[in-house]
C-alpha cells in the first residue's frame, strides 16, 4: 500500500505551489556575495601565478650571471691567448703560456670512454630490471644501483688509486698492449703506469652508470604494457618486443639519461683527479697521462698567484660551461630529431 | 577453434570457468557478457596472451587446427603469428610510419625477407582491408599518431591482418572509438568472415547482433549460453540470457 500513497502526494493541487518557488530566489539579494569570492580566488591566483615565475627565472638568471662571471674573469687569458688557448698544449705558468687543449682533449676522450662502457651495461641493466627481473629481485638490485650514485667521488678515487692502477698497470694495460696486439694502434701504446687516461674513463664509468640505469629504467617501466602486448600479439618474440617497442617508445627518455651521466662525467674532478696524472700531454694513447678541465682548475687554483694564471684557469672553466651547455644542447635537439614524431 | 574445459586463473582468481566452446571457421562469433564476467580473458587464452600476465595460469586444452596450443610443443611466438589480436585500445608503435605499423607484423615473421616492393604491396593490401587505405595512402610514411583514433584502430587491425591470420581476435575493438568509426570496423568485421575466423568480444549487445553469426554469453567467468546469433537474441533458452539481453542488468 506504500506505492500509491507516493504519487498521490505528488498530483495533489497543493504541490502546484512548487514553481512559485522560482519567484522569491530571481529577486533575492543572495546573489553579490558569491560574486565576490570569484574575484578573491583570482587575485589569489596572480600571487601564486607571479611567485612560482619569479622561482622559475632564479634558475636561467643563476646561470646566465655564473656565465657571466666566469666569462669576464676568463676574458683577459682568452684575450692574451686567442685561438691558441684552445689548440696549444703548452701550459707554463712561470713562463705565462697557457693552453688548454690536453685538458679539453682529456675531458672529451674520457667522457666517451665512460659513456661507451657505461651506456650498454646501464641500458642492458635497466631492461633485465624493467621486463625480467622477478619482483623480488627488482627492488634490491635498483637500490643498489642507486647507491653507486650516493657514493662520493673521493672514495671512487681511493679505490682506483688502490685497486683499479695497480689493476690496469700490472694486468689489463699488457693485456690489451701485448697479448691482443693492440698496440699495434696509437690508441694502446707505451708504458703502462696507470695514472692514465683509461683509467679516468673507467672510473667515470662506473660513477655514470647510476645514472643512466636509474633513468632508463624508469623511461622503460613508464611504457605502457598494450605496447609491449601490441608487439607481443605481432608474433614477436620477447627480444624483438623490447627491440622493436618498448625502446622506440622510451628512446628520447634514454637519450636523457645518456644526456645526465655524460653531465656527471664531463664537471667529474675528484675522482679523475686522482687517477688522470695531471699532465699536460697531448697523446693519442690511452696509456698516457692526461688532463681533464675540471681536474686542472682543482689542482692550480690554490697556486694560480698571478693575474694571467688565475684568468686561464677561469678562462677554463668557461670553455668548461661552454662545452657542456653545447653537448647538452646537441643531445637535446637528437631528442627532439628521434622523438619528434611522437608528440 | 575450440576450447575444452578451459580454465584461467589470476593468482588465485578464477576468471574463467571450464569452457567447452567451438568457434566455426569463416564465421564471426560474438562473445557478450557484463564487465568482469571473464571475456577478456577467454579471449586472450587463445593466443596465449594471458599467459604474459604475471601470475596468470590456464588449464585445459585449446585447439587450433585440431592441436592443443597449450601443448609443450607448440611455440606461443608461432601461434600468435596465426591468431592476430587487437586491442580495445588502439596501440601504433609511436616511433614508426604509418607503413613500418602495417609491416612490423612481417619483419617478426620468420622465413625470406620480403622485399620492398612486396612489402608495400602487403601494406597497400592490408590497408585496403581495413578500409583505411583512402584515407591514409598520401601520408604513409607519416606518423601512426597523427591520425584521429577510429583511424588508429583500423590501422591496428590493418598491423593484424598484414601477417594473414587464420583467426583475428578483437577485444572490443570500437570501445573507445565514436559511432562513425564503429560502423567502419564493424562494416569490416563482417567483410573479414570470408577469409578468416574472427571472434569479438563486446559488452555492445547490438553489436554483437549486427556483426556475428554465433554468439557467446558468460556470466562470472562461466558460459551461460551459445547459439546462433538470430536464436540468441530471438530465443535464448537461459533466463539469465534473456535477463542481460533485455537489460534487466548489467
Amino acid at each position: 500500500m506504500q506505492t500509491p500513497s507516493l504519487p498521490a502526494t505528488v498530483t495533489t493541487p497543493e504541490s502546484r505551489t512548487l514553481p512559485t518557488l522560482a519567484t522569491p530566489l530571481a529577486g533575492s539579494p543572495a546573489a553579490p556575495p558569491s560574486r565576490v569570492s570569484i574575484e578573491g580566488t583570482v587575485v589569489a591566483d596572480r600571487v601564486y601565478r607571479a611567485a612560482i615565475f619569479g622561482f622559475a627565472l632564479c634558475v636561467p638568471i643563476l646561470l646566465l650571471l655564473i656565465f657571466v662571471e666566469v666569462g669576464v674573469a676568463g676574458w683577459p687569458a682568452l684575450r692574451q691567448f686567442g685561438f691558441g688557448f684552445l689548440t696549444s698544449s703548452t701550459w707554463d705558468p712561470v713562463a705565462g703560456q697557457f693552453g688548454a687543449a690536453p685538458a679539453i682533449a682529456g675531458t672529451i676522450i674520457t667522457s666517451i670512454i665512460a659513456l661507451v662502457i657505461a651506456t650498454p651495461l646501464a641500458l642492458g641493466g635497466a631492461i633485465f630490471l624493467s621486463d625480467f627481473a622477478p619482483s623480488w629481485v627488482r627492488q634490491p638490485l635498483a637500490f643498489l644501483i642507486d647507491l653507486l650514485a650516493a657514493v662520493p667521488s673521493v672514495v671512487y678515487g681511493l679505490w682506483g688509486v688502490f685497486f683499479l692502477l695497480p689493476l690496469l698497470r700490472e694486468d689489463v694495460m699488457p693485456f690489451l698492449r701485448d697479448t691482443l696486439h693492440l698496440g699495434a694502434t696509437p690508441f694502446f701504446r707505451g708504458p703502462a703506469y696507470g695514472p692514465s687516461v683509461l683509467a679516468a674513463g673507467l672510473i667515470l664509468s662506473i660513477m655514470v652508470l647510476p645514472y643512466i640505469a636509474a633513468v632508463s629504467r624508469e623511461v622503460l617501466m613508464a611504457v605502457p604494457r598494450s605496447q609491449r602486448e601490441a608487439a607481443l600479439a605481432l608474433g614477436a618474440t620477447r627480444w624483438e618486443t623490447i627491440t622493436g617497442a618498448v625502446i622506440p617508445f622510451a628512446r628520447s627518455g634514454i637519450i636523457g639519461g645518456v644526456i645526465l651521466g655524460l653531465g656527471r662525467a664531463l664537471g667529474e674532478t675528484m675522482a679523475v683527479t686522482m687517477v688522470i696524472g695531471n699532465r699536460h700531454e697531448l697523446s693519442a694513447s690511452l696509456f698516457a697521462p692526461g688532463y681533464t678541465m675540471a681536474s686542472l682548475i682543482a689542482n692550480e687554483f690554490s697556486e694560480a698567484t698571478n693575474d694571467v694564471h688565475l684568468s686561464a684557469l677561469m678562462a677554463v672553466g668557461f670553455v668548461l660551461l661552454l662545452i657542456t651547455l653545447v653537448v647538452n644542447g646537441i643531445a637535446r635537439w637528437l631528442v627532439w630529431q628521434t622523438g619528434g614524431s611522437r608528440s | 577453434m575450440q576450447t575444452r574445459a578451459l580454465q584461467a586463473y589470476f593468482g588465485s582468481t578464477h576468471a574463467v570457468r571450464d569452457v567447452s566452446l567451438d568457434f566455426p571457421a569463416n564465421e564471426v562469433t560474438a562473445i557478450i557478457g557484463p564487465s568482469g564476467c571473464g571475456k577478456s580473458t577467454l579471449l586472450r587464452c587463445l593466443n596465449r596472451m594471458h599467459e604474459t600476465i604475471p601470475l596468470a595460469r590456464v588449464e585445459g586444452e585449446v585447439l587450433f587446427h585440431g592441436q592443443n596450443i597449450y601443448s609443450p610443443d607448440v611455440d606461443p611466438i608461432a601461434l600468435r603469428r596465426h591468431v592476430g589480436m587487437v586491442f580495445q585500445r588502439p596501440t601504433p608503435f609511436p616511433t614508426m610510419s604509418i607503413r613500418d605499423n602495417v609491416a612490423a607484423g612481417l619483419r617478426v615473421q620468420p622465413g625470406e625477407r620480403l622485399d620492398r616492393k612486396q612489402v608495400d604491396a602487403i601494406v597497400e593490401q592490408a590497408l585496403k582491408q581495413a578500409a583505411l587505405w583512402d584515407e591514409v595512402k598520401d601520408r604513409l610514411k607519416g606518423s601512426a599518431t597523427g591520425i584521429s583514433g577510429g583511424q588508429q584502430q583500423r590501422l591496428c587491425i590493418a598491423r593484424a591482418l598484414a601477417t594473414s591470420p587464420k583467426v583475428l581476435l578483437l577485444d572490443e575493438p570500437t570501445a573507445s572509438l565514436d559511432p562513425l568509426s564503429t560502423q567502419k570496423v564493424e562494416e569490416l568485421v563482417y567483410e573479414l568472415r570470408k577469409s578468416m575466423t574472427v571472434i569479438i568480444v563486446t559488452h555492445n549487445m547490438q553489436q554483437a547482433a549486427r556483426v556475428s553469426d554465433r554468439t557467446v554469453f558468460m556470466l562470472s567467468g562461466e558460459m551461460v549460453e551459445t547459439a546462433s546469433t538470430r536464436v540468441m537474441f530471438t530465443t535464448p533458452s537461459d533466463p539469465r540470457t534473456e535477463a542481460y539481453i533485455t537489460g534487466r542488468f548489467g
